[in-house]
């Protein structure tokens, strides 16, 4: 009921909400958002063997070193090969899904979608382990490619989503338009339908992009030897060395994952619930 | 017959060709990602369920394979029983205090906040929820530490007895907040908590102004209103948000190996059956139980219309 609950943040109750109301929406912000101040802050410790707060000094020492390391350069690159490679197969699929599902009525739509859906409503390690056993029944290494396939299959959903739910605001008349005017299917898409959607292919993209660089449970059960950053990251959480330098990692991987989100909710503004929801 | 057009191009021949074959466009449309689904998702599934019904030889530690139940049985050995009821209690419990916290944030969006304002609050929420997941794991580790940040302030009130009292207590208790069960909720419940938010902050958005007005005029002071109208209209967003907060704990395998007592969860003895100690059919056993939770959760959940709240 979308005009409902326009209505309802528009019209404002004339009261004021109470003080424990507004102490406990503090409270919930604080909690979500302090945490992360606490990376930025331990990224310029100058203490490298525990967690004492308040650090005892702050240094611009560990950026140089986290620079210097081979091994962190290495899973970044990794990551961002895996990312571009999981999106682009996920927007293909993604959005054939979303065109599909949007135009045709058909028996076994309900278990398509849930099929769609699946990987990301059942817990990731169950995935994870699902395609650690499959991979073992094939006989299938672990490879650059086995870690693809686990992310571009749970990525799918997030284009998905994105692409249906702007199918589905823009006005089906365009299409008609165009067609009466003489244009054939593939230069209807291509001029009328595909600009129509490309934002959401952006930012489903995006969206993609930073779920993937961000995966780590499924990564765990399909990468063998291989080190992403969150497995890179993961490997020093079990066995720190040079603390710091996890920390400038984690800023890092912060400001990668947050720049596509925000300008996938920049993109998606208008569409309320377009944006990829859940992980 | 001069007059007669120039044939068509390829192209509009081939898009006339398939606009009077819906079929063969809904195939075309939509084989590639149901082959991708199917056999890479739905394929990986199946043969993991079909190892849970294997079972692991105690002498030589190979894998027969055998169509059998015994390695569910095993499952409902004193120790693997006492994981179970471990992980769903604490799933349980961090479900219920996201709740808790999450109502409050989601009213006052959905009532207070101005077109601006809840745009604000909803990066706010959004925005941890997409921040890698490892790194708010990690950033809770530097919090609760035994020198960090949370013993620090409780110094600093001069309430470090109170700390100390809290991590005394049996079970929940440990060395630390970061060795304890205390705190491996509190991370759970800040990792999922903005799962919570969102549904139900969708569902109080939906409760009409009048229902508020007409519950007013009929004489209930705000309290009465809250518990009697807006609550239960809520329930439908809460259950929807219970299922990820639940599903997610109930899965997770990282955050009791990063934060908390050594006491394994379901996820973490799936991680390690199916590594070190080899057992790929016990780890695909013990994998079906968060399955088979949640298929059950999700049948009581759409009796509280969770669904529609999705």
């Amino acid at each position: 009921m979308p005009s409902k609950a326009a209505a309802n943040t528009s019209q404002r109750m004339g009261e004021r909400p109470s003080l424990s109301l507004r102490a406990a929406a503090t409270f919930g912000l604080l909690f979500l958002n302090l945490p992360l101040a606490f990376i930025l802050l331990y990224a310029f410790s100058t203490d490298d063997r525990s967690f004492t707060f308040p650090p005892p000094g702050l240094t611009l020492k560990w950026f140089a070193v986290a620079w210097e390391r081979d091994d962190i350069w290495q899973a970044l690159w990794l990551s961002v090969r895996v990312a571009m490679m999981g999106t682009a197969i996920a927007l293909v699929l993604g959005t054939l899904a979303a065109a599909a599902m949007f135009r045709f009525r058909f028996f076994g739509k309900e278990s398509v979608t849930l099929l769609i859906l699946l990987p990301i409503a059942l817990p990731g390690i169950v995935t994870g382990i699902s395609l650690r056993s499959a991979f073992g029944v094939a006989d299938i290494p672990f490879s650059y490619w086995t870690i693809v396939l686990g992310h571009a299959t749970f990525c799918i959903v997030v284009v998905y989503n994105n692409v249906i739910a702007r199918l589905r605001r823009s006005s089906p008349a365009l299409v008609e338009a165009s067609m009466d005017l003489g244009a054939n299917s593939f230069q209807t898409f291509r001029h009328v339908v595909l600009p129509n959607i490309a934002t959401a292919l952006l930012a489903g993209g995006m969206l993609a992009f930073a779920l993937s660089f961000d995966e780590v449970i499924v990564t765990t059960f399909t990468a063998g030897q291989q080190q992403t950053i969150p497995i890179w990251i993961l490997g020093q959480l079990l066995r720190p060395r040079e603390r710091p330098v996890t920390n400038v990692v984690a800023v890092f991987v912060i400001l990668v994952t947050m720049l596509p989100i925000l300008c996938a909710y920049w993109l998606t503004r208008d569409t309320h619930d377009a944006s990829g929801s859940g992980k | 017959m001069s007059l007669e057009a120039a044939p068509p191009a390829p192209l509009t021949r081939l898009s006339s060709f398939l606009y009077l074959r819906p079929r063969l466009v809904l195939t075309l449309l939509l084989v590639p990602p149901l082959l991708w689904l199917g056999i890479v998702y739905l394929g990986s599934l199946f043969s993991l369920l079909a190892q849970s019904f294997f079972y692991v030889d105690d002498f030589s530690g190979l894998t027969v394979y055998e169509p059998t139940l015994r390695t569910y049985g095993e499952l409902f050995t004193d120790a693997n029983l006492t994981i179970i009821l471990r992980t769903v209690m604490m799933a349980a419990a961090v479900t219920i205090v996201c709740g808790v916290i999450a109502f409050p944030l989601a009213y006052y969006m959905a009532r207070y906040a101005g077109t601006k304002s809840k745009a604000i609050f909803y990066l706010a929420v959004m925005l941890p929820l997409w921040s890698n997941y490892l790194v708010r794991v990690y950033a809770w580790k530097l919090i609760l530490a035994k020198e960090g940040a949370i013993s620090w302030i409780f110094d600093q009130l001069h309430l470090g007895w109170l700390l100390d009292g809290v991590l005394s207590i049996p079970v929940i208790g440990g060395p630390s907040l970061s060795a304890s069960y205390i705190g491996t909720a509190i991370v759970f419940i800040y990792i999922w908590l903005p799962y919570m938010i969102l549904p139900v902050e969708a569902a109080l958005e939906r409760v009409p102004r009048s229902l508020l007005e007409a519950s007013a005029d009929l004489g209930a002071k705000p309290r009465a209103t809250l518990r009697k109208v807006i609550f239960p209209l809520a329930i439908p967003g809460i259950a929807a948000g219970s299922i990820f907060t639940f599903s997610l704990t109930l899965g997770d395998y990282i955050i009791p190996n990063l934060v908390g007592s050594s006491r394994p969860f379901i996820g973490q003895v799936v991680y390690g059956l199916q590594g070190t100690a080899g057992n790929l059919p016990l780890a695909a056993a013990f994998a079906m139980v968060p399955v088979l939770v949640m298929a059950g959760y999700l049948t009581v959940a759409k009796r509280f219309g969770a669904f529609d709240a999705l």
